[in-house]
């Protein structure tokens, strides 16, 4: 996905030169691509992610489209701070890349798990948040997005060559996309694990379950009409997400079934508690936390029954 | 604008903020008074600013926001903003409140977190170089806002990447909020540190007008960005409130108010 995105941004910098990438020196055999082509448009600012997106900032207001590269959890919580008080409160369009969502740095380890980014950000009213499903729906939702106002996170995964079977990498602004429609249950994924999902929708229709199957790629702001829309069809809807169960996407759709109050129950699959200590591979840790395939079956026949 | 009205500037933006704080019943009055005189000589002089809205301006971003009144008088001065905005200083509905937002004309970046100003600054002097403008970027900070790690990381890249259009001055009047900076966390020797990081450091009387121009117009023939550590009194003009803790959170009461507007007409 990331080096998708980073391909495609270099395509778009082609015809406009107001786009900038600059790297808290991270992004190795990623970057290359755009640093090769435009290196006097490409900056790396050292291990400082405050100064990455404080100098985007002033770029930003002299008329830039700065892209700021890292990391997810230093993306967004080292830099948290700059990135309220700088494009957000100047509305500038500064865009930050964070890298792995998730799990997806799996025996780096708790500092790497970015399970709490999309909470922190989702609080706050200007910002886009684009969480891609896989490097097909990265590169149309950037090139949909780019040049739009204020600022914009894109989280993204490390995955270039699995997709999402169906998704075909659609993406619609203010609409979350339909993989398949059903009565039981509705899934709604956020990020890569929307292929895990998607297998373990499969599985429960080939039980017998009429299984709906969505994924919300524009977390903010939320496409709240089309969710409300979905919700309202089913009794049961089951959120997916390599995040922490609160902030994330099972909030943002239990938020929506209250304020509309919509009679169907939320189960949200997500991470619980902390995760420090033990690691291992991506798929180890999510199903330590019930979102391998097996434990969203699982997961969703609790909820079912 | 010659020397005798720098020094009219510099007491003009002293009077607003003793007005401005006591109408308001607000402090940072000393924090205010420390910069009047480095605020006189970038407005009075050293700027080039045609006007506010203008993309090639000069940039200059108050990093120690909560200082904003100083501006806010020189603002008013420059014609920038009516007297209605510099005397409505902390009511309700206005964009002049006790740190800078960038609604209103004149503040080109919104600070208040301190240790954010230098960041801003540096990315706005590698936009004017990228852009091949020759405008250039003030940021003035406190010298306690260097205890923020964030300062240094700004330091080392306008270094590194050798940002010749960016100023950074420092307020230098050795305190902080609830001390004297060599007792909180000792920031000496503050010009071998700048100049230890790769920048050109300039140490002048952060009240003596001329001196103070002189350094901030400086030439940018040199491949470094500037720094100028201002050495400044807290407080500086009225004589109660020079290198007292108590002025940087306290507002006046009224006796205290005609002493010090009657110091600083004085």
């Amino acid at each position: 996905m990331r080096k998708a995105f980073i391909r495609t941004l270099t395509e778009l910098a082609e015809d406009d030169e107001r786009i900038l990438l600059l790297t808290g020196d991270l992004g190795y055999t990623v970057i290359e691509t755009f640093a090769e082509r435009f290196p006097r448009r490409f900056f790396n600012v050292g291990v400082a992610e405050q100064n990455l997106v404080g100098i985007a900032t002033g770029l930003a207001e002299a008329g830039y489209i700065p892209f700021v590269y890292s990391i997810a959890t230093f993306a967004v919580m080292r830099a948290y701070e700059f990135i309220r008080n700088g494009p957000l409160a100047h509305d500038l369009p500064v865009r930050i890349i964070g890298i792995g969502g998730g799990f997806e740095y799996p025996s780096a380890g708790f500092t790497h798990y970015a399970v709490d980014d999309v909470g922190v950000m989702r609080v706050q009213p200007r910002l886009t948040i684009i969480a891609p499903a896989d490097h097909e729906q990265a590169v149309t939702a950037l090139r949909a997005t780019w040049r739009q106002k204020g600022a914009i996170y894109y989280r993204l995964g490390k995955d270039d060559v699995n997709t999402v079977p169906g998704l075909n990498g659609r993406f619609e602004a203010g609409r979350a996309q339909v993989l398949s429609e059903g009565r039981d249950i509705l899934l709604i994924a956020m990020g890569p694990i929307a292929r895990q999902a998607g297998e373990a929708a499969r599985r429960l229709t080939a039980h017998g379950h009429s299984v709906g199957l969505m994924i919300v790629d524009t977390v903010n702001p939320p496409p709240v009409d089309h969710l409300r829309h979905a919700l309202t069809a089913v009794p049961v809807a089951m959120t997916v997400e390599a995040h922490y169960r609160v902030g994330g996407l099972g909030s943002l759709v239990s938020e929506i079934v209250a304020e509309h109050a919509l009679g169907c129950r939320v189960a949200r699959c997500g991470v619980a508690d902390m995760p420090v200590g033990r690691t291992g591979s991506d798929a180890w840790t999510a199903a330590q936390h019930g979102l391998s395939t097996e434990g969203l079956v699982a997961s969703a026949l609790r909820a079912l029954s | 604008m010659h020397d005798d009205s720098l020094r009219a500037l510099a007491r003009e933006i002293r009077v607003a903020v003793l007005t401005g704080a006591k109408r308001a019943n607000v402090g940072h009055i000393g924090s205010a008074l420390s910069i009047a005189d480095i605020i006189a000589a970038l407005y009075g002089r050293v700027l080039r600013i045609e006007r506010p809205d203008d993309p090639d301006r000069d940039r200059f971003i108050l990093s120690k926001g909560h200082a904003a009144l100083a501006v806010y008088a020189a603002l008013r001065a420059r014609g920038w903003i009516d007297e209605e905005t510099l005397s409505g200083y902390c009511t309700d509905a206005t964009f002049a409140g006790t740190h800078p937002d960038h609604h209103l004309p004149g503040i080109d970046f919104s600070t208040g977190s301190l240790g954010q100003g230098l960041s801003f600054g540096t990315g706005a002097a590698l936009a004017a170089r990228l852009q091949g403008s020759g405008r250039r970027v003030f940021v003035l900070v406190s010298d306690a806002e260097c205890n923020e790690g964030s300062v240094w990381e700004s330091v080392m890249f306008a270094a590194h990447h050798r940002l010749s259009n960016l100023v950074a001055i420092v307020d230098a009047n050795g305190q902080q909020a609830l001390d004297h900076t060599h007792r909180v966390l000792d920031l000496s020797p503050l010009e071998a540190r700048w100049a230890a990081f790769g920048w050109r450091a300039h140490l002048v009387d952060g009240h003596d007008l001329p001196e103070l121009c002189g350094a901030l117009s400086g030439d940018d023939s040199s491949a470094a960005p500037r720094v100028v550590l201002a050495q400044t009194v807290f407080g500086r003009g009225v004589s109660f409130m020079e290198r007292a803790i108590k002025w940087h959170y306290m507002p006046m009461n009224d006796d205290e108010y005609r002493q010090a507007l009657d110091q600083v007409n004085h």
